[in-house]
């Protein structure tokens, strides 16, 4: 048998650190607009496995309150995201990042 | 036992769903890499406790971001594959893992520096925020967000309606006879036509002029 090591909250902590920084290399290596937003999704779930894990640290439940919050946000920043988007790929349908300098349309 | 082969799994599915993100050429590929990802972490709040969050994020974030997603890669076409070996600016790539490191180790640093241990306040034996046993989360998240949180929850409603119409004004077509004209546009078109129409009222004198010049030589 296998000596069992027992999961601690800061395991937890630490694969959001992870997830965080994978999201932001991401965001920063991809050139596709649509790829860069699901980048930011990922480090904004980073953060609300952080909360809900201090949440749970601090037996506290206004950590679960912010994580609603955050989720609510994060719909309105992709609707909001994705129509800028529609509008720019309308024009140019292989825009990266870098035809974003244009934004007037 | 139980709770450490569950935290393995879902953190391997996490980690492996975001490194598709990032490494997956197809836009496609990379949104489901990200379903992948946003259910681990479903399930990392299960085990947590917090069941209503977890419902909440498979339905939100799985049911309704990511198929926005899919609908715009799919509806505009755009789910092409990107070349990832070309690195448009010269050391992005390089800067991109050390910001990535460095953001790693600062988060990592501070949470060794603390051995681990959340250093905030721990709520108050008894009062309404501290998490009960026994009592659903969903009953205390409830109660959270329309005793303490309430401005902010009525603000949030006035959020995604402007969300709703900034997407609404964004993607919608304009037509030719809906276009809005811009009146400093206008009055720089009415300055530069006017004075195209002067200098065609000048030339004809000038050729004139030239006419006469050639008549008198």
């Amino acid at each position: 048998m296998l000596a069992v090591a027992e999961v601690t909250p800061s395991w937890y902590l630490v694969l959001g650190a992870l997830l965080f920084s994978a999201g932001a290399v991401g965001l920063l290596v991809r050139r596709n607009p649509l790829v860069m937003f699901m980048c930011v999704e990922l480090m904004l779930n980073a953060v609300t496995l952080t909360f809900v894990t201090f949440s749970r640290m601090l037996n506290d439940v206004h950590g679960m309150t912010v994580v609603v919050f955050v989720l609510v946000v994060a719909a309105a920043e992709v609707v909001v995201g994705l129509g800028i988007i529609v509008a720019l790929l309308r024009k140019q349908p292989t825009a990266t990042a870098d035809d974003l300098s244009i934004l007037k349309g | 036992m139980v709770e450490l082969v569950v935290f393995l799994i879902a953190a391997a599915i996490c980690l492996g769903g975001a490194i598709g993100v990032i490494v997956n050429r197809n836009p496609v590929h990379a949104a489901l890499s990200l379903v992948a990802t946003l259910f681990g972490i479903a399930v990392l709040f299960i085990a947590q406790e917090a069941h209503f969050l977890a419902a909440v994020q498979v339905i939100v974030y799985a049911g309704a971001i990511v198929i926005l997603f899919l609908f715009v890669l799919m509806l505009l076409g755009v789910d092409r594959s990107e070349d990832l070996t070309i690195e448009p600016i010269k050391g992005q790539r390089i800067t991109a893992a050390i910001v990535g490191v460095g953001i790693l180790g600062l988060t990592l640093i501070a949470l060794a520096s603390t051995s681990g241990e959340a250093t905030g306040a721990r709520a108050e034996p008894g009062s309404a925020n501290e998490i009960a046993e026994g009592v659903a989360d969903i009953e205390q998240i409830g109660e959270s967000l329309f005793t303490d949180h309430l401005f902010a929850f009525e603000i949030t409603s006035v959020l995604l309606v402007i969300a709703i119409v900034g997407a609404v004004m964004m993607s919608r077509k304009v037509r030719r006879e809906d276009r809005v004209e811009d009146p400093l546009v206008a009055a720089h078109q009415a300055e530069a036509e006017a004075r195209a129409a002067a200098a065609a009222a000048v030339s004809p004198d000038s050729d004139t002029h030239a006419d006469a010049e050639e008549v008198e030589a």
